[in-house]
């Protein structure tokens, strides 16, 4: 067991904190936020430079995949900082989407360019009414000849307007919320048939319903079979999400800390209010058990499917969740006047961390997904159902079977019923 | 980054689990797993079969005869030794006074307490709360006044736990009574036969009798039971106070009492299906295991720092605040489960089912209690309020 990171992962985190400290102060992120695209390609470009946009790049396409705890100090440090840019979709939600459903030509025709940064894709695979299920896909795709057209509506696309390509899921058979029967599209965001409406999220961030009326795609891996690849890469968007959670939550107690020490009433700096002492450990509480859980989420979103990690990142986004309201309330209620103010810092981070909580699920959402993997569990045994349920969640740090909680327990419900 | 096991560390696991299966006493582990009274015969039975393995002493180090395990072992111990129904050993030698003889004793109490603590031979309380001591512990006035050879002990300790079983006491009192708060205590070993030690029990709202008044009337202690120097005595509490950290989250036991709530959710029937398959309390029953599953990644993240000889700061305030919310969760979820069944309150059947017919389900008998019982836990060894004020002070630097 071991929490720390090598150091050649220390040297490239500490890196990426840098950078982003150098050149992505508030200052700057404003004018960026400020203007008319809401992203630089400028700071893209370094990044690509710095080797951040091919983390989840396989080897084979010049990348350092699955890089596990690099992606996620990077990704925590890009929360810290309030990051604009299209990390979390293109460098890893689209990345690994190619990665896991595209062919090896698919994968080598795009990844590179994607990791240099002369490429953007984006996933657009949620669709109105379907809030936060993987599953309902209603979108079609035809095949027409050699060719497969596009019929439908996608929601929420975050950085559709900075998308070169888009990953649309699209149904090409089966019922609308089956898995079976979705396929994975690369489609032209400027290209024929498709109609963009863009705007931005309530944190700033570009974002677009895009509308698709025979557009043309590229069928993206197996035609129908693309569902356990867009889920295994909306699990790492997940972990990600909860990566940059971490990052944001961070900062929000440091500038909330900072700020009750400076700002004075009543004579005395407010930090010596018992009752907003008491808010703050609270809100370091919230942000050490979300860390803790972006670390499990990390991990687990890198193994094979499973129940054990179905409830581990169910409980981390939930865990972060709870966090980014706590804190982020909180946080804005601490600084008072000055934490309704467009121009704080701390407004923004707020903004930010109510977005995080409903991205890719909200806190409802996953612990309903947490107590559907654990009926799945009491179920999928024969034993003593609680128990055994019980003795998975001891044994999941390695997996093994458990024979000790395990016969523990059944010896309880032997001799306690 | 790596949050499994090492194979050492699986095969220290398989050895603990292998000694658990085979040691521990099937009327002992029933008890514990049913959330039944555990005597001062069944936990000391218990520590002196660990003892005689050689690991009477779990997180002491090998030169005062202990395990020498590293805080991850102790962990791996602890929790394997909760999940499967071991009384929990007593704190109060083991994890408090022990490691401050260690650290600030002399040769000679060192000699002298350290083993009889290993072998279970000396049962110690701790003498630190007074009636009007509490949270303001360096409040306290019971006082030591030098005479010949040794102090005078006058004054009155409350809510010491399981006194009436202890026939040693480390106690802080006041050696000077000019200096301020802190500095005038002194750390004294007392022991409980000495004429003028008076113990009564306290009746706690459960109907258990757990915590003690102590009384000191003209008590005479010889000076070498002073531990260290004179008036020093805070600082020696300090240490003791940040000892405990490897169990102070107590995953291991809320891990098996989350097992005990889920039984019991199974059986339970609402609206004709288990209780496990409301709705409402399926997802208070969820939030609690998702909680669990943080407190033990961050519990962990405290030890790994520990090992890596990390300085520690004040994360077992945290451990402490966010373990006790899980305990008190628990034990309200499990009495809530069985409904009208937790108004039936019967003694005798919380220490031993009795053979005549239950009243409701069986499991149903201590909930209501242990409910009461645990309110303690946010209360006692530093309130959750005063963690707070240590997180403020010393995590956020406030």
């Amino acid at each position: 067991m071991r929490f720390t990171p090598t150091a050649e992962q220390q040297q490239l985190g500490d890196m990426v904190q840098r950078f982003l400290n150098e050149q992505y102060g508030f200052e700057t992120r404003r004018k960026i936020l400020d203007s008319k695209a809401g992203w630089s390609r400028e700071v893209w470009s370094k990044m690509a430079e710095l080797g951040l946009l091919g983390l989840q790049v396989p080897e084979e396409q010049g990348g350092m995949a699955p890089a596990v705890v690099e992606t996620l100090l990077t990704v925590t440090a890009m929360g810290k900082a309030m990051l604009l840019e299209p990390y979390v979709s293109s460098a890893i939600i689209a990345t690994v989407l190619i990665r896991e459903l595209g062919t090896a030509q698919q994968r080598e025709e795009l990844l590179p360019g994607m990791a240099a940064g002369e490429r953007i894709a984006v996933p657009a695979h949620f669709e109105p009414g379907a809030r936060y299920d993987l599953r309902r896909v209603a979108t079609a795709a035809r095949r027409s000849g050699g060719a497969w057209a596009l019929k439908g509506c996608k929601s929420v696309v975050l950085h559709a307007p900075a998308a070169d390509l888009m990953m649309v899921s699209a149904r090409t058979s089966g019922t609308p919320d089956e898995a079976a029967g979705i396929s994975l599209f690369a489609v032209a965001r400027d290209g024929a048939g498709v109609s963009l409406t863009s705007y931005r999220t309530l944190d700033g961030l570009c974002a677009a319903e895009v509308a698709l009326d025979d557009a043309p795609g590229m069928l993206v891996g197996e035609e129908g079979r693309a569902f356990p690849g867009i889920a295994a890469a909306f699990d790492q968007g997940l972990a990600a999400i909860c990566a940059e959670a971490a990052g944001a939550l961070q900062a929000t107690l440091d500038t909330t800390v900072e700020y009750t020490k400076m700002r004075k009433q009543f004579g005395v700096p407010i930090a010596s209010f018992q009752v907003l002492r008491h808010r703050m450990a609270d809100m370091l509480m919230h942000v050490e058990q979300a860390r803790s859980m972006s670390y499990l989420a990390a991990m687990r979103a890198a193994e094979a499917e499973s129940r054990e990690r179905r409830k581990a990142l169910a409980a981390a986004k939930v865990v972060v969740g709870n966090a980014c309201r706590f804190v982020g309330q909180q946080a804005v209620q601490l600084h008072g006047g000055m934490g309704v103010s467009d121009e704080t810092a701390v407004s923004h981070l707020f903004r930010r961390l109510t977005a995080l909580e409903m991205q890719l699920g909200d806190t409802g959402h996953h612990l309903e997904q947490f107590i559907a993997a654990s009926a799945q569990e009491r179920d999928g045994f024969a034993g003593p159902r609680a128990e055994r349920a019980s003795a998975e969640h001891v044994e999941e740090r390695d997996g093994s079977a458990g024979p000790r909680a395990e016969r523990a327990s059944a010896e309880h419900v032997k001799e306690g019923t | 980054m790596d949050l499994t096991f090492t194979s050492e560390e699986l095969a220290f696991r398989e050895e603990v689990r292998a000694f658990l299966a085979t040691s521990l006493s099937a009327d002992t582990r029933r008890k514990v797993l049913e959330g039944l009274e555990v005597s001062r015969d069944d936990t000391l039975r218990w520590h002196q079969t660990l003892h005689r393995r050689g690991w009477g002493g779990p997180n002491w180090p090998k030169e005062f005869g202990g395990t020498g395990w590293d805080p991850v072992r102790q962990y791996i111990f602890e929790e394997e030794s909760a999940a499967a129904g071991a009384p929990r050993l007593l704190p109060f030698g083991l994890k408090m006074v022990g490691p401050v003889i260690m650290r600030f004793g002399n040769a000679g109490q060192q000699k002298r307490f350290l083993p009889r603590i290993l072998s279970g031979d000396d049962w110690w309380a701790q003498g630190y709360s007074e009636p009007g001591s509490g949270s303001d512990l360096a409040s306290l006035k019971t006082r030591a006044e030098r005479k010949g050879d040794g102090y005078l002990v006058n004054g009155q300790k409350t809510w010491i736990t399981l006194a009436q079983h202890a026939n040693w006491i480390f106690c802080l009192v006041r050696t000077d009574p000019a200096a301020k708060k802190q500095t005038g205590i002194s750390f004294l070993l007392i022991d409980m036969k000495t004429p003028g030690v008076t113990v009564r029990p306290i009746t706690l709202l459960d109907g258990s009798q757990e915590v003690n008044e102590v009384w000191f009337e003209d008590v005479e202690v010889p000076l070498e039971n002073l531990v260290g120097e004179e008036n020093s005595g805070w600082t020696y509490a300090k240490f003791l106070l940040g000892h405990e950290r490897t169990n102070i989250a107590a995953v291991g036991s809320s891990k098996r009492e989350l097992a005990r709530l889920k039984h019991i959710a199974s059986e339970e029937r609402k609206d004709g299906r288990p209780l496990i398959q409301d709705p409402a309390f399926a997802a208070r029953l969820a939030q609690v295991e998702i909680d669990l599953m943080a407190l033990e990644i961050t519990n962990l993240r405290v030890l790994a720092a520990e090992v890596e000889r990390r300085a520690p700061g004040a994360e077992a305030s945290l451990l402490k605040i966010k373990g006790t919310e899980i305990q008190q969760e628990l034990s309200e979820l499990m009495m809530k489960a069985v409904g009208p069944y937790a108004l039936p309150f019967r003694r005798e059947v919380m220490r031993e089912r009795s053979s005549g017919a239950s009243i409701g389900p069986a499991y149903a008998s201590p909930l209501a209690a242990a409910y009461l019982n645990m309110r303690k836990a946010s209360i006692y060894g530093g309130s959750n309020e005063i963690q707070k004020n240590i997180i403020a002070q010393t995590i956020l630097g406030l």
